[in-house]
């Protein structure tokens, strides 16, 4: 089967006056129709700068500065923003972390999703409605067809979000790429969005790359995980294969100080020192200063090694 | 521990209302005769609570649940509409003012608790030294063996907040907080905003100081597996009133509550075993507005086993089995 979407090779640097800032240095991963695809790490670690890259949403000093990204074979690199623009929000759809940011406050929900469907298609004001309603609905929405009227304000968000997703499935996009989209809502809205989510995807055979820091969230949702630290792809597999038997020294570490994974009360394993600034970065290996396991030969950077459905970029990895 | 025996802080009956501000054009409108909406919010409602010495107590809830208003309340930050907080039978305020430094507060955003213009060990120096804990003379020194107490190099004092990370700042915090000795440390997400691989070393660093320093602590948090890692009870709020209150393990294996049991059923696991995929049994609607609440119980609503009488008036808070209380008048009965 092809993948729907092929990066190969992504790197999205920040060329300011401090010097460059690799926020993404050579990312590459395929997902495949209707798959869902959890983007893991912590701050710094160049998920978020992957998502706005696949969307072409990177503002300077940041810029794509070398490989591709394929959707549905088309490169979408080097595009022009007007060549952009008709394939993002048909094609490929964003959801935020803040849909009050995604959101104008001076147009109703009715109005906004009818400018978002124009966007791409021509349609009768009635139509227009007839559709967003039942998007609506779709990602759980009561009594849609009058919350058209209402604005963001009037909506909580919970609700708001729902919004944003609603208007992200409008085209029946390929991909929807999600960056920390519950991260802000309480854990029983959380709860219903993942579950609609998960019930979209399978239904509308839309493909999602959901990038969370939350391992929990991602474990629920995702059936392949990618581990990013410090711009790199550090470790790649089927979700639950790579949460029981990390490969990679950090993703071994980041479960393992999970509250869940010690008796209460007992003391956390922890990875000492912190995320590193990229500014800053050591050569070789972007853990080496906070791994265990490090070596001599972490002064070099370790390729990602692969094995069936597994990857990982470490020298002396976890035992299998 | 049931906050019975030996209890260092009291909470009684603790009201808080929020009274919004009206802007001129609503203030006209209302003289003019038209609805303006100028409700109090009751955001926290009749809370009673003891808790006992070197306990610490989980605060827990969805957000605008009233746990930070609460917790603001206890250290004493905000005056209570009604009620009072009692620390050893002592008020915490006294007309609309602090009067004790037993309590201290750490808060979830070290970077906006921390004055960036201030040398951090001058921040952590500046109240012992008005409290007439240190001297100046000797406040180097003091400040010193907070910063070794909490794991920061002494030498960093004379640095500046940007200068460090987010979890170094939370370790600065939590120093300022320590070097007034207080018997009472109010937590409000103290890790929220901290990575993951930093969260863990900040919550052993809470364990050690409980365990070497004694501490009684509030810990407020919307992060159920945190929660359940730190508190020896735990408290859970739903608009502005506690329903359910009962020791760590009970509460999380037996939820007495139909709120608490939908919202640890809520909490994403982690899923370890292919195709097992845990279905959410998510709670149904959302949390009503708490300028309108339901009558009743204000779960009432979304809850499947509401009855009439639970509209009819609040549920008291009762007693279930040794140190567990729930205010539901159906609630699950733990086992034994």
């Amino acid at each position: 089967m092809t993948p729907v979407l092929e990066v190969a090779d992504l790197r999205t640097h920040f060329l300011t006056r401090a010097g460059v800032v690799k926020a993404v240095d050579g990312v590459s991963f395929a997902l495949g129709r209707g798959e869902i695809l959890g983007l893991v790490g912590e701050s710094g670690s160049g998920k978020t700068v992957t998502g706005f890259s696949l969307i072409g949403l990177v503002d300077p000093p940041g810029r794509i500065v070398g490989g591709s990204i394929r959707l549905e074979g088309r490169e979408l690199v080097g595009l022009s923003q007007p060549e952009l623009r008709r394939i993002r929000g048909r094609e490929i759809a964003m959801i935020f972390q803040d849909p009050i940011a995604t959101l104008n406050p001076l147009l109703t929900i009715g109005q906004q999703m009818e400018m978002a469907l124009r966007a791409h298609q021509r349609v009768s004001p009635r139509a227009a409605a007839a559709r967003s309603a039942q998007l609506l609905e779709q990602v759980g929405i009561p009594s849609a067809a009058e919350r058209l009227r209402a604005y963001p304000h009037q909506f909580s968000g919970g609700m708001r979000q729902r919004v944003a997703i609603a208007i992200a499935l409008l085209h029946q996009p390929r991909v929807i790429i999600a960056d920390e989209p519950t991260t802000a809502l309480d854990v029983s809205i959380q709860a219903q969005i993942l579950h609609r989510m998960r019930a979209l995807a399978r239904e509308t055979g839309t493909a999602m790359v959901w990038i969370s820091h939350d391992l929990a969230v991602v474990s629920s949702l995702a059936s392949r995980l990618l581990v990013m630290y410090a711009g790199r792809l550090v470790e790649e597999g089927p979700t639950a294969e790579v949460l029981r038997h990390p490969r990679h020294p950090y993703t071994a570490g980041l479960i393992a100080s999970l509250p869940a994974m010690a008796p209460p009360g007992a003391p956390l394993r922890q990875i000492p020192g912190s995320t590193p600034s990229l500014m800053s970065l050591p050569p070789g290996c972007p853990f080496r200063p906070r791994c265990a396991r490090a070596s001599a030969a972490c002064a070099q950077m370790p390729p990602l090694a692969r094995a069936g459905a597994r990857a990982w970029a470490c020298h002396r990895p976890e035992e299998a | 521990m049931s906050g019975t025996g030996d209890s260092i802080l009291r909470v009684a009956e603790v009201e808080r209302r929020f009274v919004p501000e009206l802007g001129l054009g609503d203030r006209i409108a209302g003289w003019l005769g038209m609805g303006v909406d100028a409700r109090p919010v009751r955001a926290v409602d009749g809370v009673t609570l003891e808790i006992a010495r070197g306990e610490t107590l989980g605060l827990v809830g969805e957000s605008g649940c009233g746990k930070s208003t609460l917790g603001r309340l206890i250290a004493g930050i905000l005056p209570p509409s009604a009620g009072e907080v009692l620390l050893d039978g002592q008020p915490v305020m006294r007309d609309g003012r602090k009067v004790t430094t037993r309590i201290q507060t750490v808060f979830q955003d070290p970077f906006a608790s921390l004055d960036p213009r201030m040398k951090v060990g001058e921040t952590v120096a500046e109240g012992p030294i008005a409290h007439g804990l240190t001297s100046r003379a000797d406040a180097p020194a003091y400040v010193a063996q907070w910063f070794a107490r909490v794991g920061l190099d002494p030498e960093w004092a004379g640095r500046y907040p940007h200068q460090f990370s987010g979890g170094q700042r939370q370790r600065i915090a939590i120093a300022r907080a320590l070097a007034m000795q207080p018997d009472l440390l109010v937590c409000d997400e103290p890790v929220a905003s901290l990575d993951v691989s930093i969260q863990a070393q900040i919550i052993n660093l809470f364990l050690e100081l409980r365990r070497d320093l004694g501490l009684t602590m509030i810990f407020i948090s919307h992060d159920l597996s945190v929660v359940r890692h730190l508190a020896d009870r735990v408290a859970v709020m739903y608009l502005g009133r506690i329903v359910e209150l009962g020791p760590t393990a009970d509460l999380f294996a037996h939820p007495a509550h139909p709120y608490t049991a939908a919202l640890l059923a809520s909490v994403p696991k982690l899923v370890l075993q292919e195709g097992s995929l845990v279905e959410f049994s998510a709670i149904e609607g959302e949390v009503p507005s708490p300028l309108d609440p339901p009558p009743g119980c204000h779960f009432a609503p979304r809850c499947p086993r509401a009855a009439a009488a639970c509209r009819a008036g609040r549920p008291p808070m009762r007693d279930l089995a040794p140190g567990r209380r729930v205010a539901c008048l159906f609630p699950d009965l733990p086992p034994g």
